[in-house]
């Protein structure tokens, strides 16, 4: 059980380069699942190495439970990692993997065995204690990686996209088994990952980090809901949210020959630039018929349809502006096909409204 | 939409059969044509050995007929001719040396290679040449300095010499040879270790070695054959008391004349030992680095 705190923590793998890691401000409160999510070389793998004490914390600390571990070796850390490969010990059992970091405690071998037994049966693994690594599943292999992380009963948990070497179907069973898990433990985890599906799903915070930088740290539907600025809004959400560059007008913004009005407290935050960046997600646009009056829908044609089933997503660019594309949210079995005209209306309610240069939401709080 | 889908799959696959066909003929003829060059070069190599071993088993009579003879009637008196001229001592020799200097090899070597793959620090590139460096210099101009400098402290014709010498003759081709097999461990696992809490050695010999321990037993052959097969270091500085096998051979030539019999089963003998060690390290080698820990 533990606080894990980044104070300005940075990470500079050359001095005078852009650090890996800039000055990242976090606070996981004990027993949360907080996710760290970004695109590679975001530095959130370096993030988590440093908590780890496999990279060194070059300004800034890092602290566990109240205590400064940046002088302190990775072993005495007092947390259990799960890496993205496994790391298991190859000439090793399964149950003398599982076994290791306790025997490097000193634990004695019954209390071990006991833990080992129960860990093994948490996660299915029983008959297979006697194995090595080798004869294992890529899903076993996980688990034991879990096992070992477990059996230490450690302070944090730390996992570097543990289910990335998983198939589809096991990575969606693997992902609700490890919440349960974490939730049944209430020990405090940092998880790192690319997938912003993992990070929605699993996270009880979701950190999202770009060029080393901290964009946003916020509660999963707080990171949907109100994005911080135009990159978080492009990363959570998937298909992502469209983001369109739009002239202001008197009452809001001009899109595809539309006036579509922002609210009041927007308008205000905008100011007078004459230019926004204005996020519309794919289901916050509305499906209206093509007969509709010229003047209150915008008028697109389709590229590409995927048909999921309980809904679909169109593919179009808008008619009057052949370069600006959408995405819209439409019914499942939509019967509209590459070519068709559809028009659409945004929902005006639900925009999102981004300085252009800065990315930074505008909205008056 | 099934049917349009698994027509273009089904004309794909049989055009690749019709192109596949006479290109797997094609092929097989070529392996036929690699097999016998393969086999013609094979032969030609082990003939000679061959030879030595069945001119071995022959009389000096046999050994010297104008037309060789490929069928005679086999004797051991050629080998208890070249055992009782003293052959005992030189083979303990020889165990002594490369044994030895084999685990010195092995002992200083693995450490070495393990901090230079595992553990690079700033000067790594410099201290890998500096290793291979010392194998630049020909041994012929070596010999002097190394002569005398045996000679002043009084270990001329002393086993340990050798030892020495072949240690360090084998030292930097084990390290390098080494590090390419540690280079393979991937380095989640020693970070693993270190959060598991394991102190550096028992990182190295409970998870690291039994990775590599295919590439330490490739390493120790090579060593082996080194040093089992060293001339001219042991010609040079030993004579009666820290001979070994090679320089044995080269006494019987001069001493006996040339009798081939007997000269073919003491070269057979000599040549005995290597063989066994390959074929024994073998075994080892074919399994391969095999990792069970990535992916």
């Amino acid at each position: 059980m533990a606080e894990v705190v980044f104070d300005q923590a940075s990470r500079i793998y050359t001095p005078g380069a852009k650090p890996a890691v800039d000055r990242l401000d976090l606070t996981v409160a004990d027993g949360d699942l907080v996710v760290l999510v970004g695109p590679s070389g975001s530095g959130k793998s370096t993030a988590l190495r440093m908590l780890a004490g496999l990279e060194p914390i070059d300004a800034g600390s890092v602290r566990i439970n109240g205590r400064d571990v940046v002088d302190v070796p990775p072993k005495d850390r007092d947390i259990a990692m799960v890496f993205q490969n496994y790391a298991l010990y190859p000439s090793k059992t399964v149950a003398e993997n599982m076994a290791f970091p306790l025997k490097m405690r000193g634990m004695d071998k019954e209390e071990r065995a006991d833990r080992v037994r129960q860990a093994a049966e948490m996660l299915g693994l029983t008959e297979y204690l006697d194995r090595k690594p080798k004869a294992l599943s890529g899903g076993q292999r996980q688990r034991v990686a879990m096992g070992r992380a477990i059996v230490r009963e450690p302070q944090v948990f730390l996992m570097d996209e543990p289910l990335s070497n998983l198939d589809a179907k096991m990575r969606v069973q693997t992902r609700a088994q490890i919440a349960e898990m974490q939730n049944r433990l209430a020990v405090s985890t940092v998880y790192v990952t690319h997938d912003q599906v993992e990070a929605m799903t699993m996270g009880d915070k979701v950190a999202v980090l770009a060029d080393g930088r901290l964009q946003q740290y916020a509660t999963p539907p707080e990171l949907y809901d109100r994005p911080a600025n135009a990159f978080v809004a492009g990363f959570i959400g998937s298909p992502a949210m469209n983001l369109l560059e739009l002239p202001r007008s008197s009452t809001g913004v001009t899109l595809g020959g539309i006036e579509i009005p922002l609210p009041r407290d927007i308008s205000d935050a905008a100011g007078s630039r004459d230019r926004l960046t204005v996020g519309i997600r794919p289901e916050d646009w509305v499906l209206e018929s093509t007969d509709s009056d010229g003047g209150s829908v915008i008028k697109a044609v389709v590229d590409v349809v995927e048909e999921l089933g309980s809904e679909s997503y169109l593919y179009a660019h808008l008619a009057e502006d052949t370069s600006t594309s959408i995405v819209v949210r439409g019914p499942g079995r939509v019967k509209v096909r590459f070519g068709d005209p559809i028009a659409v209306r945004p929902n005006s309610d639900t925009l999102h409204v981004f300085d252009v240069e800065s990315g930074e939401r505008l909205d008056g709080q | 939409m099934a049917v349009t889908t698994d027509t273009p799959t089904d004309d794909r696959s049989s055009a690749t059969d019709a192109v596949q066909a006479p290109r797997k003929q094609r092929a097989s003829g070529a392996n036929v044509g690699f097999g016998v060059i393969a086999w013609v070069v094979a032969i030609l190599f082990f003939f000679p050995v061959f030879w030595m071993v069945l001119t071995s088993f022959k009389t000096e009579g046999d050994a010297y007929t104008p037309t060789p003879k490929l069928f005679f009637e086999p004797t051991l008196e050629q080998y208890e001719g070249v055992f009782s001229s003293g052959l005992g001592p030189y083979i303990a020799n020889s165990v002594a040396a490369t044994v030895l200097s084999t685990v010195l090899v092995l002992l200083l070597g693995v450490p070495a290679a393990f901090a230079l793959s595992l553990r690079p620090v700033r000067k790594t590139s410099d201290v890998l040449f500096f290793f291979i460096s010392t194998k630049m210099l020909p041994v012929v101009a070596a010999i002097v300095p190394i002569y005398v400098v045996v000679n002043q402290i009084g270990m001329l014709d002393n086993i340990w010499t050798l030892i020495v010498l072949y240690t360090g003759m084998n030292l930097p081709i084990a390290v390098w040879m080494m590090r390419s097999f540690f280079l393979e461990v991937p380095g989640e696992l020693l970070e693993q270790a270190s959060i598991d809490g394991a102190p550096l050695w028992r990182t190295l010999r409970e998870i690291v070695l039994p990775i590599i321990s295919p590439g330490i037993f490739a390493t120790a052959l090579i060593c082996v054959i080194f040093a089992w097969n060293e001339f001219f270091f042991a010609v040079n500085l030993t004579a009666a008391n820290a001979g070994t096998v090679p320089v044995f051979l080269v006494g019987f030539i001069t001493s006996e004349g040339l009798y081939w019999a007997q000269l073919s089963a003491a070269a057979t003998i000599a040549a005995l030992p290597v063989v066994l060690a390959g074929w024994v390290a073998h075994n080892k080698l074919v399994q391969g680095l095999s990792f069970g820990a990535v992916k």
